[in-house]
């Protein structure tokens, strides 16, 4: 799950690591407010879930507050379109109010899982403020590691490794391992999946700040923090994902034509790339689990079906702990329901498999039956391409 | 032969109690597999849809001797039911469950480094030797015993490509699911090891998925050690970045994880790598010369 940057802010802080002092603004008004608050020059941010903001004038500087509420108001409402948003953009609905800060130097600070190592790694470089992906492709020795112990954490030694490698001096160093030491706390105590401080910055007047933030969470933990659950954004997310998700499924939208349902997330990712050998384009991503209820298969059918550029469904599903004569009879109530008029071609094997099939040839619907994986397939682009 | 479980292994299922725990400890027993009870704490002595429960897994172990636990805990308890397995001294640990956090595998998994308990998963399909011992949620009556050892990091995959080589006739050594999680007990090139060493299995089926750096690991040990022929298929060639595919662990981040780069890993390791999955079966049988 993400949050927003000015939440994100207000987690660190309660952590205690420094960020600039600023307010979160959802009209032009409000801003002015924070701003003649703040006192002299402040940065308005658009507060959006995605990266690049600056580049695509999401972000602006203000000199005072007239400026501050005129810059809200060219923000707020705007179709932001970075290169990490959907091709129409993501609408403003808030504005970050902030101190803008002189700047002397720009680090870089995340933390995150190391998988080969099977625990959290630290990880530093001086050149901040840029994609730190380019800086590990480009130059890999200017980005410091040290890796947590997976049950003590992170000793004070590596964070002082870690504030000397950023190249930070005096009362900077300080503020710098204490700043590494509760940005860790934080990851570990939130079940963070991801927490990126890019740029961390050295200000001209010597103090160190999270300028940006970016805090992710493992959706697996998130029983055990209702607090975070709370700061999600629905607006931010596709409304077929939000829908989807209050179900129990595992959606996520593409932009082909062809509908799949699968149980099971390997067996779906094989589904949609079988699609496409077929030459065909998957409109999405869909795993019913494996113990899905009519009600759940019915649901997941409604969300399927709801993306206009779905021509037809694939359905396939190799029931292990699945019975095919439950996911048959979601299938027959979900298109009776719904008034379905899409073709739907059908692979299943498994558990009670021609109870299933039996069920369905004598539901009246107009199913395609698919011998396997290879022809549902072509079955189902072939009636994709006949609609387009 | 075969590797991890087979007709010695006496299987102990913590979450006896629960929906999922005493359908499948059911199915397993069904299999032929030796179910000697369950755990549930709180409702030891009492017998649940006629299997024993126990109170800890230690007692299951002293009292049966259970060498080989299979775990439905719900995910906020999961992985202290793995802790407690290994406590108990349990060699093999499988855990079904879907949805431990991360940061609950990552401490259990350093738990694990300091005893001898290997543990498979979590969200995983578990272990079957066909014909001998079956240890998850798998379908049973799609197998078929042989000498194809079968390894994946996804369920129902797995089922596809068992089902595949049952239709050609082809039988399976073992297949075992590792699971789809970005922390877990064992991964790729431990089941190579047994499986290369294993003299029971003439070739191995591969399945990997996008996300981590695990299909790469397994290259570089198959080109260094594994002398047997192998077949790999990767799937999520289709999926997008930064998008989690279901598995935790099944995410394309920092242009890293990439099916291409782990197809061409393997291929440079001297696998036969499938590229649609309908083929993983004729593929196998072309490689063994079936």
């Amino acid at each position: 799950m993400k949050i927003h940057e000015y939440q994100a802010k207000a987690l660190l802080r309660e952590f205690g690591v420094a960020v600039p002092r600023g307010d979160v603004a959802d009209t032009p008004a409000q801003a002015r407010a924070i701003a003649q608050q703040l006192g002299g020059r402040v940065v308005v941010k658009a507060q959006v879930h995605a990266g690049g903001r600056g580049k695509a004038g999401g972000i602006k500087l203000a000199d005072d507050p007239a400026r501050a509420e005129q810059a809200a108001g060219q923000i707020l409402g705007m179709m932001l379109k970075t290169p990490q948003t959907p091709p129409e953009g993501i609408k403003v609905r808030s504005v970050l109010v902030e101190e803008a800060s002189a700047i002397e130097r720009e680090l870089y600070l995340s933390i995150t899982l190391d998988r080969a190592r099977a625990t959290h790694v630290v990880m530093a470089s001086q050149a901040g403020g840029m994609e730190i992906e380019e800086v590990a492709s480009k130059t890999p020795d200017k980005i410091l590691r040290e890796w947590a112990h997976p049950a003590l954490g992170v000793a004070d030694f590596q964070a002082r490794r870690l504030a000397f490698g950023l190249g930070l001096t005096g009362d900077a160093f300080k503020q710098g391992v204490a700043l590494i030491r509760n940005l860790f706390a934080l990851y570990l105590a939130k079940d963070c999946s991801l927490a990126e401080i890019n740029p961390l910055v050295v200000t001209k007047d010597g103090r160190v700040l999270a300028l940006d933030a970016k805090l992710n969470f493992d959706d697996n933990a998130l029983y055990r923090h209702k607090d975070v659950v709370e700061l999600r954004d629905t607006h931010e997310e596709d409304p077929l994902d939000v829908e989807a998700s209050r179900y129990g499924l595992n959606y996520i939208k593409l932009d082909g034509d062809v509908g799949c349902m699968v149980n099971g997330a390997g067996l779906a990712m094989a589904t949609m790339d079988i699609i496409k050998l077929a030459g065909g384009e998957p409109a999405n991503f869909l795993d019913v689990g494996g113990g899905a209820s009519p009600e759940q298969i019915e649901n997941a059918f409604r969300i399927l079906s709801s993306d206009p550029n779905v021509k037809a469904v694939f359905i396939n599903v190799f029931g292990g702990i699945l019975r095919v004569d439950r996911l048959a009879e979601g299938i027959i109530a979900a298109v009776q329901k719904l008034g379905l008029t899409l073709p739907v071609v059908l692979r299943a094997e498994g558990t009670n498999v021609e109870q299933g099939k039996k069920m369905l040839a004598e539901s009246g619907l107009a199913l395609t039956m698919a011998d396997d994986m290879a022809d549902g397939a072509k079955k189902a682009v072939a009636f994709a391409k006949g609609r387009r | 032969m075969a590797i991890l479980v087979d007709r010695s292994t006496r299987v102990v299922v913590q979450g006896i109690t629960g929906k999922e725990g005493a359908f499948h400890a059911a199915r397993c027993k069904e299999y032929g597999t030796h179910v000697v009870g369950g755990v549930t704490p709180g409702k030891g002595g009492t017998t649940h849809e006629g299997f024993a429960v126990w109170n800890t897994v230690a007692e299951a172990v002293a009292k049966e001797g259970a060498n080989c636990a299979l775990i439905f805990v719900p995910p906020s308890a999961a992985a202290d039911a793995i802790m407690e397995a290994a406590a108990a001294g349990i060699p093999l640990v499988i855990c079904i469950t879907e949805g431990i956090p991360v940061a609950d595998m990552v401490r259990t998994k350093h738990y694990l480094a300091s005893t001898k308990s290997r543990l498979i998963g979590p969200n995983c399909p578990g272990v079957i030797t066909p014909g001998a011992a079956k240890v998850g949620i798998m379908p049973g009556q799609i197998h078929k015993p042989g000498d194809v050892g079968v390894l994946s990091r996804s369920g129902t995959l797995t089922y596809e490509v068992v089902g595949q080589l049952t239709r050609r006739g082809i039988g399976q050594s073992t297949c075992v699911g590792i699971g789809g999680d970005p922390v877990n007990g064992t991964n790729f090139v431990d089941v190579l090891r047994l499986f290369n060493e294993d003299t029971g299995t003439r070739a191995i089926m591969m399945i990997g998925e996008i996300g981590g750096t695990a299909e790469e690991e397994a290259a570089a040990y198959i080109k260094a050690s594994v002398d047997k022929p192998v077949v790999g298929f990767i799937c999520g060639q289709t999926a997008p970045p930064g998008r989690r595919m279901g598995h935790a662990g099944a995410i394309i981040a920092g242009g890293k994880g990439t099916a291409a780069e782990k197809m061409k890993a393997l291929q440079d390791a001297g696998v036969t790598v499938v590229k649609s999955p309908a083929d993983m079966g004729a593929t196998v049988a072309k490689v063994i010369g079936t």
